[in-house]
Formats: C-alpha cells, structure tokens, sequence
C-alpha cells in the first residue's frame, strides 16, 4: 500500500504536469485561487488519521488508487437524458445533470426559471457572470484548513453555479443530478456555488449516481451565501455503490434574518465523509443541519460538522440519525462555536445511532466551545439498539418479528426524513429508507446499469 | 379456552410463578387479585410470551394448541391481547400505521385479504367511538406523550380493533380517574361477548365494580391461593391482603 506521501507527491505531479489544462478555460480568478490552493495543500496534503479531525475516517486506502483524472470535459457518447429519468414523476423539479462533475453540455434548458436565475456550470459562470462569480468564489471554503478543500481548488475545473436574484422565489426545487459514467476507474473532482440573494427562496436537490460499477472518487466542495432574508433549502442525497468514495464539504454562510435547512441523507456508498461547515454571520439566522446515514456490511460513513455562531440572536438546529448494521463504521462530529459577543445564542445538537449488529461501530463527538455568556445551547448524543420493549409491543399485536424491527427502525430515521420540506420528496425518501432498510436495492433511477454491489 | 397446568417461571433464577392453576372457559371474565410482587404482571406477560421469562414446568393450552412454543405474534394471532400495565411509547410510528398493520396480519393469519384504505378508515372510527377515544390521540405516533388514562384508553381501543378471544388486562385500572375507568370498562363490557374471555389483573377492587367477574383468584407468592364468587373482591377490598398473607404463614 501507498504511502501518504507517495500520494500528496502523485498529486503535485498531476498538478504540475497538468498545468496548463488546468488553467485552460478557468477564468483568471479561479487560476489564482488555484496556485493558492496548491501551495495549501502542498502543507497540509491529504487528511490522515492523525489529523484530529479525521482520527475515525482512514482516506489512504481511498486514495491508493490508480485513478483516472479529467482535466477537461470530456464528450459524452450518449444523451444523458435519455439515460437518466428520474422515476419520481411527481417531483417536479427543475433538472439538470452533472456528468463526472461536470456540467453536462447537453442539458435541457430550464424554460420554468423566473426571469434571471441563473443554472450553469461553474467554468461558464466565471466567464459570464464574473461580477456574481468573484464575489463569492474561494470566499468561503478555506484552503488553508483542509487539505480536501485545498485539493478541490487545486484541481477545480467545473461543477454548478446557481444563482437567486434579490426578491425572486423559485416554486419548483432545483435538481442536479451527478452522473458518474465511466469505463476506467476515476477521480472526480466537482466545485459548486450557489447564490442566493436577499429575499429570496430556492429549494436544492443534489443527487449523486454511479451509473458503472467502476471505482469512483468524487471530491467535491460546495460554497452557499445566502443573503439577508432568504430562504434556502439543500438536499443532498448519497447514492452511490459500495466501491465508491464520497468526499463532499459543504460551506453555507448566512446573513441576517435568513433560513437555511440541510438535509444529507447517505444511502449508500463505500466510503462517505462530509463536512458541513455554517457560519451564522449576521443576527437573526435559523439554520437547520439534518442527517441521516443507513450504513451496512463495510461501509463507513464520517459527518463532521461545524456551526459558527459568529453573531449575536442566532439559532441552531442540528440532528443527525443513523442506523448501523454489519460491519458498518461510522462516526458524527458536532462542533458548535459560539464566539464572544453571540449573545443570545440558541443552539441545539443531537446525533442518535442505532446499531443492530456487535460488530457495527460509531464514534460520536459533540463538541460546543461557548464563549459567551447568555446563551442556551444544548448537544447529546445515543448510541443505543433496538428498543427491546417497543418491539415486544408491536409483535404482542400480532405484526412478526421482521416487521416489527423493520417499523421501529423506519421510525427512527423518519423523524429526519420529516424535516424535509419538500412534499414529494419526503415520500420519496421514505420510500427509499424503507426499501434501504429491508435490504433491497434502493437506486431511485431507471437506468438499466444501476449497479448493485 | 386457556387452560394453565402447574406453571413455573423464573427470572434470573427467582422464581415468580411456582405451580398456576388455571382453567378459562368461553364468556367468562376472571379477575386475579394479590398484593404487589405476587406475580401478578409475571403471569400477563409469560401469557403474551415475553421472553425475559423461563418456564422451567408446566403447560399451558389455549384452544387446544401449545401456547409456550408460539411466538408472541402468533399468540396474538390466535386471539391472545394483552392489555399492558405500561404501554409503551413508540415515536414514529403512526397509530394508523400501526392497526393497520396489525388488523392485515390477524387477516393474513385468517386467509383474508387485507382491509382496503377506506374500509380500514371506517373500521377504525367505529372502534374509536365505541372506546370514546379521539382522533387526535389516534393520529399521533403509538402512545407518544399520552397521559396515563390516554394510553389505557389506547389499550382498549387496540383491543377492539382485534377482537381477540382472550384478553389480558393488566392492571388497566392504575393510574385511571374515575372517567377514564368508567370510559375502559365501559369499553371492556361492550366488547365481550359469549365466545370471548377476559382476564382483569388488579390490585383494587375498583375497576371490578364495572367490569363484574365470575370467579375472582387470588395470587399470593406465586400460588393461586384462593378462588371464589364475586363477593372475594369485596372481601379483599374491606379487609386488605393481611389475613391472606397470615393464612399462608408470612
């Protein structure tokens, strides 16, 4: 096996070598972040174990790996639109796909968006819109602490741009769909922004499909703004195959008065971690982390989190669930800062785990630095099994064993699938959650190749 | 009906049950009376097939069929409900979800096809009337932040929607004021039937002054110690479970 060095040394060779597709068809801003980037993650390299905070997710194996990178977009050979149909006819949403991380060259117009949202990829957005683009790009997925993050701007080429003007609401989520499709095991690396602007609302549903059975890597980073007095909704749904490894960091800034609701629900994946950074960064935010993982055989599934209460009147909401079977591993971080002068802070945690097996494991960690003086923050975390009574009960009704234990655990993630506030979507989930916990295959596309590892 | 033979039962070791006599009959509603620690709740559960406990001796038979090697669903399936002393709470999951369930496996059991939507909808307003319950309580999660009498009300109303042949009503009157006791006991009489048997596990002779029992036993350290008509419940009532302990030598 690699040695992390060997792999840091196998990505400053693919950076340098690659250079000059790498600078082509960026926008000046995205290079110059770029270089920084590098010289970041020339410091600080892949995270290993010995980075506090990656002590229970071991990235070696994921990375010791011979993996086909794309610096450039490569031309599908077949339309992804005919190859993909979301078999949720009743979520109406505005779809576009992804393909390897990029944005697809093919996707259909969106002709339902009200007058000046913008859904392009990132390349295209920093070109035409370098206004909205500088503003917010590299603003607030650091690189200097990350070496994931650092790596994703290094290697940045593509991946979505979302854009809400001032005031407009849009009715239908927003859909992007990722397709990985390739015939050579890969790396994808994915970079998003989204902008929303003051007042307005905009529901996000992000999915990610392995369309191979090839080994994936997705390296992803996405950064939020979402103005004063907006509304925005961020779904992300991790469906992938158990060969496949899910690096997906999220940055959500907000500012006064608005409403964020995340919901990261991880089905399926051989290795998952994601970070979800919020910083609270004017008065009078509600943010809403919520998070579910349903992890068996070996899979391993990491959420660190962390939520910044950089200002005073700020209230928090953050519940992770998971159900852990087989061999499954996990593990939930829970960083709460409440800075100096945040008074009147509310900031709430919880994460409960369900493990059905002896040899399932979780390693959870809330973790709340106060340091102001007039707040009311709260964090607590279960590590527990099935509720022996409550499955006496049901099966003292008459309802067998295996649906008895089939219903609690339903119950138990349901209570983050009802967070969702999309109507469709919810059922959807649920349908999904609970064909995941019988053990059938939970792939929510048509296509025909969905693999079942 | 239910016919127990000299049972036994331990947990971890103690023994709890130490030889129960037992024999239910179609259209009878027996009453077991004793102190607390008698065994009382011991007997409920080993009935419904809580597997905390060891049968370490004797049978028991209901409807002809060996209880002991049934699963708890099947019990349930055969007619056995028990009315638990502490109902527990389950959030997430719907009352609605839950009967339904329950109602299509009985029907399965049968050979029936299940209820449609709208046939379990009318099912299930019926029943709820008849135990006076609300549909606010039946639209929440099973139990979840009941007050005590809403959970016994909520037993009730399980039991009338499943019609079960024997119920085992476990100390359904603790905790109940005199309404909600009224309410249960009300639903008690009008779910009985000639076919069907009720056993009511008590400690007070309250709730038996609605719910009249043909014969009243007496449990007393893991014995069934005295047997008679009606009128032993008052007598257990006036003059406390003393002179029961004294006459088994404690």
């Amino acid at each position: 096996m690699a040695d992390i060095n060997t792999i840091n040394k196998d990505f400053a060779d693919l950076f340098n070598q690659g250079n000059e597709l790498l600078l082509e068809g960026s926008s000046d801003v995205m290079n110059e972040t770029r270089k920084n980037a590098f010289q970041d993650f020339a410091k600080l390299g892949v995270p290993t174990r010995a980075n506090e905070n990656y002590k229970y997710t071991n990235l070696i194996p994921a990375f010791d790996h011979p993996y086909n990178v794309n610096l450039r977009y490569q031309q599908v050979d077949v339309d992804l639109n005919e190859i993909f149909q979301c078999d949720v006819p009743e979520l109406d949403t505005n779809m576009v796909l992804l393909t390897n991380g990029w944005y697809y060259g093919n996707n259909k117009e969106l002709t339902e968006l009200p007058k000046g949202v913008i859904v392009c990829g990132v390349q295209e957005a920093a070109e035409k819109y370098p206004e909205i683009f500088n503003a917010h790009y590299g603003k607030y997925a650091k690189t200097d602490d990350d070496g994931l993050v650092a790596l994703n701007t290094a290697l940045a080429k593509d991946g979505f741009f979302i854009y809400v003007p001032k005031g407009v609401v849009i009715e239908k989520p927003i859909q992007v769909v990722n397709l990985l499709r390739s015939d050579r095991d890969l790396m994808a690396t994915q970079r998003n922004l989204i902008v929303v602007e003051e007042n307005a609302q905009a529901k996000i549903i992000v999915c990610d499909h392995t369309l191979t059975h090839h080994k994936y890597l997705t390296n992803s980073v996405t950064e939020v703004n979402v103005a004063k007095n907006a509304i925005f909704d961020l779904y992300t749904l991790q469906n992938q195959h158990l060969n496949s490894v899910i690096l997906n960091s999220t940055y959500i800034r907000q500012e006064s008065n608005s409403n964020v609701l995340s919901n990261t629900i991880s089905l399926y994946g051989g290795t998952i971690r994601n970070n979800h950074h919020v910083i609270l960064d004017e008065e009078h935010c509600e943010n809403n982390t919520f998070g579910m993982y349903l992890m068996d055989r070996d899979q391993h599934v990491d959420n660190f989190t962390s939520i910044d209460h950089a200002k005073p009147n700020c209230l928090s909401n953050e519940h992770f669930k998971g159900v852990m079977d087989d061999q499954a591993s996990g593990a939930f971080a829970g960083r709460i800062f409440v800075r100096r002068d945040a008074q009147q802070t509310q900031a709430y945690q919880s994460n409960n785990n369900l493990l059905l097996s002896n040899d399932a494991v979780i390693n959870t960690k809330p973790q709340l630095v106060i340091d102001a003086d007039d707040v009311k923050c709260s964090h607590g975390a279960t590590v527990g099994q099935m509720d022996e009574d409550a499955l006496f009960y049901l099966r003292a009704r008459g309802i067998d064993e295996k649906e008895a234990r089939q219903m609690l655990m339903f119950a138990f993630a349901h209570e983050i699938i009802e967070k969702i506030r999309v109507e469709p979507l919810k059922e959807r989930i649920d349908e999904l959650v609970d064909k995941r916990l019988r053990g059938e295959i939970s792939k929510c596309n048509t296509c025909a190749i969905a693999c079942n590892h | 009906m239910l016919s127990i033979k000299n049972l036994h039962v331990s947990i971890e070791g103690k023994d709890i049950l130490k030889g129960i006599n037992l024999d239910v009959k179609p259209g009878e509603v027996h009453a077991i009376m004793g102190p607390n620690g008698a065994g009382k709740s011991t007997l409920a559960s080993v009935l419904a097939g809580r597997d905390l406990f060891n049968v370490t001796e004797g049978e028991v038979s209901f409807q002809g069929k060996d209880l002991l090697d049934m699963e708890p669903e099947d019990r349930a399936k055969e007619g056995i409900f028990l009315g638990f002393q502490y109902p527990i709470e389950i959030p997430g999951v719907s009352t609605v979800n839950f009967m339904k369930t329950a109602v299509n496996e009985h029907r399965k059991y049968k050979g029936l096809d299940p209820l449609s939507a709208s046939d379990f909808l009318k099912l299930m307003r019926e029943k709820k009337s008849l135990v006076e319950i609300d549909s606010k309580l039946t639209n929440r999660s099973v139990n979840e932040g009941f007050s005590g009498g809403e959970k016994k009300k909520n037993e009730i109303f399980q039991m009338a929607m499943l019609e079960p042949k024997l119920a085992v009503l476990d100390e359904t009157d603790s905790g109940l004021d005199i309404d909600a006791l009224r309410v249960v006991a009300n639903g008690v009489n009008k779910l009985k039937t000639r076919d069907n048997a009720t056993i009511v596990i008590t400690h007070y002779q309250r709730l038996l002054d609605y719910i009249v029992p043909d014969v009243v036993h007496v449990l007393y350290d893991g014995r069934i110690v005295k047997t008679a008509g009606k009128e032993l419940a008052l007598e257990l009532e006036e003059k406390g479970y003393d002179w029961i302990k004294e006459e088994n030598g404690k």
